[in-house]
């Protein structure tokens, strides 16, 4: 039955991502769109579809899948409902380091910003982990929020102070403070899939694993499962799909809550149907945000990154009423 | 034997705050140091000028450049800072009663980030066409509108001080999104002054614009909260004790809230979103004079006053000729204090 839904799911994706191709300031006639791809005859409208509509559309998805899994595993790992890239400061924190490359290295290949990224990512989100895993009864979900939320605000601070002292600087910036899927080429979307794909296969390998881990770190250990081992493989794939997304697509808020939320309600608490719905959710869910993103204010664009950060506000609402799971 | 106490209380007036000895002492050194600092903040800049000839300025008999300088330039800027700092610490030393967890404040909360997103609508609807003095108003509103979100959607029988929490940093993020798009869809010139404003800078006030303004909004506020002490030392037992102690718990909160409101919103009009000094001025306070409210408030004023003053002088001088938004500043001291003060606390709940 699972494997039912799963396919239509796939089919809904593939719809919108058609969806996504087609419609915007231009829209295209599907037979248009099937055309760019059979007969490319380097009219206007095959030019938008193939240099701006598919790149956008194919990031969009391949960026939503990833934050929506590094959510879903963030979860299991720290115990906390709102644990998500944004939320604990790991989207932030690769920003930040893309941002302070670019000013002091110089640096602007897509290659490169991945790795800072990475770094980025790895150093933030470890230090907020830490920070809140620190003390006699471990990990709570209020110690690990908190520390999120102080990791981001630090970093924004930074980032905008970067913005205002060096003038030269200002525009660059600019597209890094809120994450969106526009104006990107197939090119940047190549450099991060290799990321993407393995923090997505550890992510789903691990599975089976982060199904016992939920059960709590004594009953885990009790079952032999070596936690430490498993914590730091999911913290790699997170650390490389949160990486990835952002060195693409910017900070992209509250995806990594939303979707492992809907999901858990859809497919209950095994991981290994977890994960793959939350990929597909969370690419159908970006997806439709940067197509819904096109209409709000034409013929300018919001940024993907606010219509997903007010969709996410019922969600934090929701689950901080529900009370805290500890 | 004489008490360690001194204690002020009116039947009528319903107010009563017991003062320690202690802190008396501690308040007039922070007094003097502040004062100090302030004069000395005066002199520094491109342009230095000796702490006796500023305070020659400040009795009318300076020379006439040092006397421009002065009074056009550094002192608004230094009382600016002493208000905006002192408002903000005794909002987030408020808050944290409250809450009863240290580490909250305003900045986490969300209630900085709505008046400061009041302020950036402000600018962005209205650029040019309505005079900038109704901005604080726009910020006051701001942070009224965002906390009356959130102290809604945190209403479960009653406020639970750690959902509000939780639920601010949602909004927050939320909020500050939106005012990205703002700042990215809008003109540039635009962009750069609310940009200057989510982070918080005090440069480029003058003194009757800004600190006429801001000055009757702190004095009357740190006052009636002042004459709260009491509500906030009670709440800070828990809502059991309190109840049981008599006090009509949601009814103060909601006071205490208000004000706490007031005052961030105020200061974030004028100063914008200066982080972490509503976190770091009250511990520091608690520190020093333990954690009764009545000197906890004037402890913490001044220390967030010293904190901005010091703040300030760092950014506009360490980088000269740059002058860097003091925010950045406080936010890089304040976000290690932060993870301190988790680590500190890291064996309570």
């Amino acid at each position: 039955m699972k494997v039912i839904y799963l396919s239509i799911l796939l089919a809904a994706l593939a719809g919108v991502v058609v969806c996504s191709v087609a419609f915007g300031v231009t829209n295209i006639p599907f037979h248009n769109v099937l055309e760019s791809f059979l007969h490319y005859n380097g009219s206007n409208e095959h030019l938008i579809i193939q240099t701006t509509r598919v790149p956008r559309a194919l990031i969009a998805a391949s960026v939503g899948a990833c934050l929506a899994v590094a959510g879903a595993v963030m979860q299991v790992m720290t115990r906390n409902p709102i644990a998500s890239p944004s939320t604990l400061g790991v989207n932030s924190g690769a920003t930040f380091f893309i941002i302070l490359s670019a000013w002091w290295l110089g640096l602007s290949g897509q290659q490169s910003f991945t790795w800072v990224a990475l770094i980025g990512a790895a150093l933030s989100g470890g230090l907020v982990f830490f920070m809140g895993s620190i003390g006699r009864d471990g990990m709570t979900p209020v110690k690990i929020t908190l520390a999120g939320a102080a990791m981001t605000a630090f970093f924004a601070s930074l980032t905008q102070g970067l913005m205002l002292t060096d003038g030269k600087m200002f525009d660059q910036i600019l597209v890094w403070l809120v994450g969106s899927v526009a104006g990107r080429d197939m090119a940047q979307l190549q450099a991060v899939w290799p990321y993407m794909t393995v923090g997505m296969l550890i992510a789903l390998l691990l599975s089976r694993h982060l199904n016992v881990l939920a059960m709590g770190d004594d009953m885990a250990q009790g079952l032999g499962q070596r936690t430490a081992y498993i914590k730091l493989s999911g913290a790699v794939a997170v650390i490389l799909l949160a990486g990835g997304s952002v060195a693409v697509a910017g900070p992209i808020a509250f995806v990594g809550i939303i979707i492992p939320h809907i999901v858990r309600y859809l497919v209950g608490s095994d991981y290994r149907w977890i994960l793959p719905y939350s990929a597909v959710l969370g690419a159908i869910l970006l997806v439709s945000a940067d197509l819904g993103s096109r209409y709000i204010a034409m013929p300018k664009e919001v940024p993907v990154g606010v219509m997903t950060a007010i969709l996410g506000v019922p969600f934090f609402v929701y689950i901080a009423r529900k009370g805290r799971r500890t | 034997m004489m008490s360690k106490y001194k204690s002020l209380r009116s039947e009528r007036a319903g107010f009563s705050v017991l003062v320690e000895k202690k802190t008396v002492w501690i308040t007039l050194i922070l007094l003097i140091l502040c004062a100090a600092v302030m004069v000395i903040s005066t002199g520094l800049g491109s342009k230095w000028i000796s702490p006796m000839s500023v305070i020659k300025v400040l009795m009318g008999e300076g020379e006439p450049m040092h006397q421009v300088i002065v009074e056009k330039l550094r002192l608004p800027r230094v009382i600016t800072a002493v208000l905006v700092g002192a408002s903000l610490a005794v909002a987030g030393a408020v808050l944290q009663g409250i809450i009863r967890n240290p580490l909250a404040s305003p900045d986490v909360a969300g209630i900085t980030e709505g008046a400061s997103f009041g302020a950036v609508l402000f600018i962005f609807l209205f650029g040019g066409t309505v005079p900038i003095h109704w901005m604080p108003l726009a910020s006051i509103l701001g942070a009224i509108v965002v906390t009356g979100l959130l102290y809604v959607l945190s209403w479960k029988k009653g406020v639970d001080p750690l959902k509000l929490v939780l639920i601010g940093i949602g909004l927050s993020a939320a909020i500050k999104s939106v005012s990205y798009m703002l700042i990215i869809a809008g003109p540039m010139q635009l962009a750069e002054r609310s940009l200057t404003f989510m982070t918080g800078s005090i440069y480029g006030v003058s003194m009757d614009k800004d600190v006429l303004t801001l000055l009757p909004w702190t004095a009357v506020l740190l006052g009636l909260t002042w004459l709260q002490a009491r509500s906030v030392n009670i709440q800070a037992l828990g809502d059991d004790v309190a109840q049981s102690a008599g006090a009509r718990v949601q009814r103060q909160r909601l006071v205490l809230i208000a004000l706490s409101v007031a005052l961030a919103g105020a200061a974030v009009a004028i100063g914008g979103a200066i982080a972490f000094i509503g976190l770091m001025a009250p511990h520091m306070a608690r520190k020093l004079v333990g954690s009764s409210f009545g000197s906890v408030l004037p402890v913490s004023a001044l220390l967030g006053a010293l904190i901005l003053l010091l703040a300030d002088l760092a950014a506009r001088t360490l980088f000269l000729p740059r002058d860097v938004p003091a925010g950045v500043l406080t936010a890089a001291i304040g976000a290690p204090f932060f993870m301190y003060l988790l680590y500190r606390n890291r064996n309570r709940n």
